[in-house]
């Protein structure tokens, strides 16, 4: 734990006073703590804090996205070593693990993909962009998680978020961010995915909440169930696969 | 003078950088958290920097008439608080003078209410200067959600080198500005020379605890859960730990004074409040 360098004119005042013990890693100017470009150092009474804060925000405003993402990572300590093994014991989520692809506009042949014939991965994940008005680029970067390669766990997990939409051919209203949650939740076993599968649906009518119950979301835990984990598919070299024939390959049943 | 090093190197928070992008920085972390800015002083202080602010404007105690440079004065808050008192004051005044006279007649009663329209801060004005262009746009927002038009002006300024005359100004005061400014002692020497010979420097500033649980109990709130509060409620983790850095940093109560003595106030003092989480300084020019 270093003291704060000293600025020379201070008149010999010394401001290292009795911060010794009370500073542990959040000094994140000090480079050796970082672990990674954007992480936030942060003791496990700040991620108890952050938590506890980030859920009650989620909760009344859905549209925080960056509180739905600072959830996942601060609850997340026992699903993503989880993950993370799932990923090495498969063979192409081992080379994912390797390679670490990233889901970016700049990555991605926008063009190419809207180019492939429709029915496969690359045009329908394009088409739900476009109807949905969103982007891969708004993904926030993993902060809080302190291990490199986790954060690279998360990090897909939210890239491949979309592709996830893309597959159970769900929107991006609350409805359909409901079922994929629990979708997610099943596969991953992410705390934020639970909370948000079972807290999810308290803003939706009656009437969604019907279909909800009685059809999408048994829909939802049966694919989860059925399915191989999510993060081992590369679905950057399956573009041109049919959504159908991957849906059958990882195991998702055909939507409601 | 005392103060800075004389070298380009300096502050911010706890990093060692060059006086240049520590003042290119802080105008970042300002226009991070400008819309934002209101809602975590009353997270942070859970409210209590309205009553440090409030102390200021009655410790100040402005006559109608008073002339008013808030320096870093942002969103507005000490400007407000500075036009309120004086309305209030100038309405006492106008009381007075209708109480004293009992023989008015009804030209002289509603030329006293006249007055009152025409004139409520009896000439007083406030001009708020920062150096932030999002903190003045929030600042001016505000005002006009609130209804403040009369006797108030934006300028856009910065504190080491400001945009006025010499000798202009009735009261200088800086609240919670004077810590993020990079040269203090040119600060405070513009404060002197804008200031009207009598005039009053003000400050209102963090400063040092010196009870030690309770610098403990600070320390602990400060560094655990004010960040946090940041990330939760705008977003913005790092500002929040510059704010909390930035804070020990600052000087103390007696450095503080002797650097404004330094400038040539005479009569500085400071008061504590809240047992040194705040203090307020005060000068003046004689």
């Amino acid at each position: 734990l270093r003291a704060p360098p000293l600025s020379a004119g201070r008149a010999g005042l010394s401001r290292a006073e009795p911060r010794a013990e009370e500073e542990p890693e959040q000094e994140e100017a000090d480079g050796s703590f970082q672990l990674y470009p954007g992480h936030i150092p942060t003791s496990p009474l700040q991620k108890a804090l952050l938590a506890a804060g980030s859920a009650v925000v989620a909760l009344c405003d859905p549209y925080r996205h960056d509180m739905v993402a600072v959830l996942g990572e601060t609850t997340g300590c026992l699903a993503l070593p989880n993950l993370r093994d799932k990923m090495k014991h498969d063979p192409e989520g081992y080379r994912i693990l390797q390679e670490r692809p990233r889901i970016r506009l700049s990555t991605l042949d926008m063009d190419r993909l809207r180019g492939l014939p429709d029915g496969t991965l690359g045009r329908e994940y394009v088409r739900f962009l476009e109807d949905n008005k969103v982007s891969p680029d708004t993904r926030m970067p993993a902060k809080f998680v302190d291990d490199e390669e986790l954060a690279y766990v998360i990090q897909r997990y939210r890239e491949v978020h979309d592709l996830m939409h893309t597959l159970l051919g769900m929107p991006t209203n609350m409805l359909g961010e409901v079922v994929v949650k629990w979708f997610e939740a099943i596969q991953t076993g992410l705390p934020m995915c639970v909370l948000g599968a079972a807290f999810g649906p308290i803003r939706l009518n009656a009437r969604k909440l019907q279909v909800l119950a009685t059809e999408l979301v048994p829909w939802a835990i049966r694919s989860g169930r059925n399915a191989s984990c999510i993060l081992n598919v590369y679905y950057e070299q399956r573009w041109e696969q049919s959504v159908e024939s991957l849906r059958e390959e990882i195991g998702i049943f055909p939507p409601p | 003078a005392r103060g800075l090093a004389a070298g380009p190197e300096t502050h911010f928070g706890f990093q060692t950088v060059s006086e240049a992008e520590r003042r290119e920085k802080i105008y970042q972390v300002f226009e991070n958290v400008a819309k934002k800015y209101d809602v975590m002083n009353d997270s942070m202080t859970l409210g209590i920097h309205r009553v440090w602010k409030d102390i200021l404007v009655h410790k100040m105690n402005p006559s109608p008439g008073t002339l008013l440079v808030d320096v870093a004065g942002g969103t507005g808050d000490i400007a407000f608080r500075f036009i309120n008192y004086v309305r209030s004051v100038r309405e006492r005044q106008l009381q007075q003078k209708l109480k004293r006279h009992q023989n008015l007649s009804w030209q002289e009663i509603s030329k006293s209410y006249q007055e009152e329209k025409v004139n409520p801060l009896g000439d007083s004005q406030v001009v708020v200067c920062d150096i932030n262009k999002e903190m003045l746009k929030v600042g001016k927002q505000r005002a006009q959600h609130l209804g403040y038009s009369e006797g108030l002006s934006w300028v856009l300024g910065n504190a080491e080198e400001l945009p006025f005359d010499d000798d202009k100004f009735d009261v200088y005061t800086i609240a919670f500005g004077i810590r993020n400014v990079t040269r203090i002692d040119l600060a405070l020497q513009e404060a002197y020379r804008v200031l009207k010979p009598g005039g009053r420097f003000l400050c209102l500033e963090f400063s040092h605890v010196s009870n030690p649980l309770l610098a403990r109990l600070y320390d602990l709130y400060s560094f655990q859960v004010i960040p946090v509060l940041g990330e939760i409620i705008a977003g913005d983790w790092k500002s929040y730990q510059y704010l909390v850095e930035s804070i020990r940093r600052f000087p103390p109560q007696e450095e503080l004074k002797a650097m404004i003595e330094d400038a040539g106030f005479l009569k500085v003092d400071y008061q504590n409040l809240t047992s040194g989480i705040v203090a307020i300084h005060s000068g003046f020019k004689l």
